[in-house]
């Protein structure tokens, strides 16, 4: 690059070393970036590596045998399917609802700001104080018992910030003029929020509903005491049935079955790291293809 | 109301139509407000059953002198307890001190880079790797410490053991910091744009921009982040279970195991009676581990509130 030669506009040696502190202070912030980032994606391709021997059709499919040190984590998926499927019945109604009202009925005030307040509690109160309430409430106040119906509904609680948050922001980014006009034909509120507001938010929703999704399947604490167990026989056929579940599967392989082939610890751990960061990706690639088609 | 009774002079069919859909716009209304005020409910409801099982047990039959003061965790010697909890704070405090020591810097740094240098596709995709980064669950960072961290520090220091201090501390740093620099990012964005151009109008450097004008606008957002980092390993269970050699024991140095709150409370809950001692001692601890977050939590919505930087 060469420098301008006008008399008296050329840069002055103040001008130069300055632009080379200025690279310099750059390189060294996108160094501290790279530095984040490198050390788990090393993590992550060792993993990867020692897992993989570990996967094939028979290790999905099959249930484990030997005191879990042989075989597949077939009851663990189904049992993370389960325990997923049954928080979001859960979750996803009432996160929706309290969005809603959040986004199209809240007045700023004392109430909301509590409410907000309890959203970024509920999110930020530890997972194993989460299993503690669980376990009082759902296993022994409401008799549900070591089920999935507790982990579950433990789970549920625990991940509810996510769909509201999530809700929320999709709910308002909803122009304003789309209710205006809504209204301004006689539409009631719940008629202008069914007819307009969600269905032009139902995709955003999604998205959340994805990363809670995410959220559930990796969570281990909340489900410890509440309705998954280290081993059982059974695939679940309910929702007061214990269960296996995957998160729980990976800490007992790796910290309680003794003589554990090296690989099969691997191998659960890459399978659910796979499914987390395929769910998110799915949730991101969905947000992305959503602001790029955005009508408004 | 006033639509009513204009309508009510029309015919009647279309009279019942506005009035169901006056009803059902009543119904949606109860059901979203119980909806909305869930969250509240929730957490009340959280704390009451936390408390039904601890609080009695923390005024009444604790000693709280030993239970601060004391590092001896003997929960189950006879005939009765010994509930010292003073190494399992020191546990909690060290593991996450270490944390935040490492993650701090690096998250300001990364939020600082992707904020104010990084520009159209690589921001993108740094934001995503971030964000994908704050999606690893604990459970899988805990098998991370034990299996690929544990050796690595046998070998490079030359130490016995190396579930301790200093892999818990790598860990809890490393998950604490992508939702860190995700805070910090959304306070250093949260500066308006024209701060920026006044300042560089004036003739100052990108750097001097950052220092002077954008930090100290950031700075309740900033310190926001942090506070949120800190109440994340503070609560962070099973990653400290797997990572931290879960021996009880006050420590002396970053070489040393020791013991969780929360992984305390993960690893003796299964083993204990319903309603025996250690059973609502445990109890005690979450009450504990409730406050400290709810405290945590509320400072950091009220910097955030007060200005410089909006919470997601």
């Amino acid at each position: 690059m060469s420098q301008p030669t006008i008399e008296g506009f050329g840069a002055t040696p103040l001008d130069i070393r300055n632009r080379r502190n200025q690279k310099a202070i750059r390189l060294a912030f996108g160094a501290m970036t790279i530095m984040l980032i490198v050390p788990v994606v090393i993590i992550l391709a060792l993993l990867i590596a020692r897992g993989y021997p570990a996967l094939s059709w028979d290790f999905f499919t099959t249930h484990p045998v030997d005191n879990m040190t042989k075989g597949g984590i077939l009851p663990a998926l189904v049992g993370t399917l389960w325990l997923v499927g049954v928080a979001l019945i859960a979750s996803v109604p009432l996160g929706v609802a309290a969005a809603i009202y959040l986004s199209e009925y809240a007045s700023d005030n004392f109430l909301t700001r509590l409410i907000n307040l309890a959203i970024i509690n509920l999110a930020g109160v530890p997972s194993i104080v989460h299993a503690l309430f669980g376990l009082g409430a759902f296993v022994l106040f409401f008799e549900f018992g070591t089920s999935i119906l507790a982990a579950s509904l433990t789970l549920a609680v625990m991940t509810l910030p996510v769909v509201i948050v999530s809700t929320r922001e999709t709910l308002q980014a909803v122009p304003q003029s789309f209710r205006l006009a809504c209204w301004s034909l006689g539409a009631t509120r719940w008629q202008t929020i069914r007819k307009v507001v969600l269905p032009n938010s139902i995709s955003g929703i999604l998205t959340g509903v994805i990363l809670e999704v995410s959220r559930t399947v990796g969570e281990t604490a909340p489900i410890m005491f509440t309705g998954a167990v280290f081993f059982t026989p059974h695939l679940p056929v309910g929702v007061l049935d214990q269960t296996m579940a995957m998160s729980l599967h990976l800490y007992s392989v790796s910290t309680q079955v003794t003589d554990v082939p090296e690989a099969l610890p691997y191998g659960v751990a890459l399978s659910l790291i796979g499914m987390v960061i395929v769910l998110n990706s799915a949730s991101i690639a969905f947000r992305m293809h959503l602001r790029r088609t955005k009508k408004w | 109301m006033k639509e009513r009774a204009l309508q009510s002079e029309s015919s009647g069919g279309l009279e019942d139509r506005i009035d169901a859909a006056w009803i059902w716009d009543r119904i949606a209304r109860v059901v979203i407000f119980a909806g909305g005020v869930s969250a509240i409910v929730l957490i009340v409801a959280i704390f009451v059953f936390v408390a039904n099982e601890g609080l009695g047990f923390a005024l009444f039959d604790l000693d709280k002198g030993q239970f601060f003061g004391s590092p001896n965790w003997r929960p189950t010697t006879e005939p009765e307890g010994e509930f010292g909890a003073l190494a399992l704070m020191a546990g909690t405090a060290s593991v996450t001190g270490l944390a935040m020591l490492i993650a701090v810097p690096f998250s300001l740094g990364a939020a600082i880079y992707i904020s104010e240098f990084a520009t159209g596709r690589t921001r993108e995709i740094l934001k995503i790797l971030i964000e994908l980064l704050a999606a690893i669950p604990s459970v899988v960072w805990g098998f991370i410490g034990l299996t690929i961290l544990n050796p690595l520090i046998i070998d490079m220091f030359n130490v016995p053991v190396g579930l301790t201090v200093l892999n818990a501390g790598l860990i809890l740093g490393l998950m604490a910091a992508p939702i860190m620099t995700t805070i910090a990012e959304d306070a250093l964005k949260a500066v308006p744009e024209s701060y920026r151009e006044a300042a560089e109008a004036m003739g100052a450097s990108r750097w001097q921009v950052i220092r002077q004008v954008v930090l100290p606008s950031a700075k309740n957002g900033l310190v926001a982040a942090a506070l949120l980092g800190v109440g994340r390993g503070f609560g962070e269970t099973m990653a400290v279970l797997m990572a931290s050699g879960h021996a009880v024991h006050m420590p002396t140095s970053p070489f040393d195991s020791v013991r969780a709150l929360t992984a305390t409370i993960a690893a003796e809950l299964g083993e204990t009676a319903q309603g025996s001692d250690h059973y609502r001692v445990l109890f005690t601890l979450g009450i504990l581990l409730f406050l400290v977050t709810f405290v945590i939590n509320l400072l950091a919505d009220i910097l955030v509130r007060k200005g410089g930087g909006k919470r997601s």
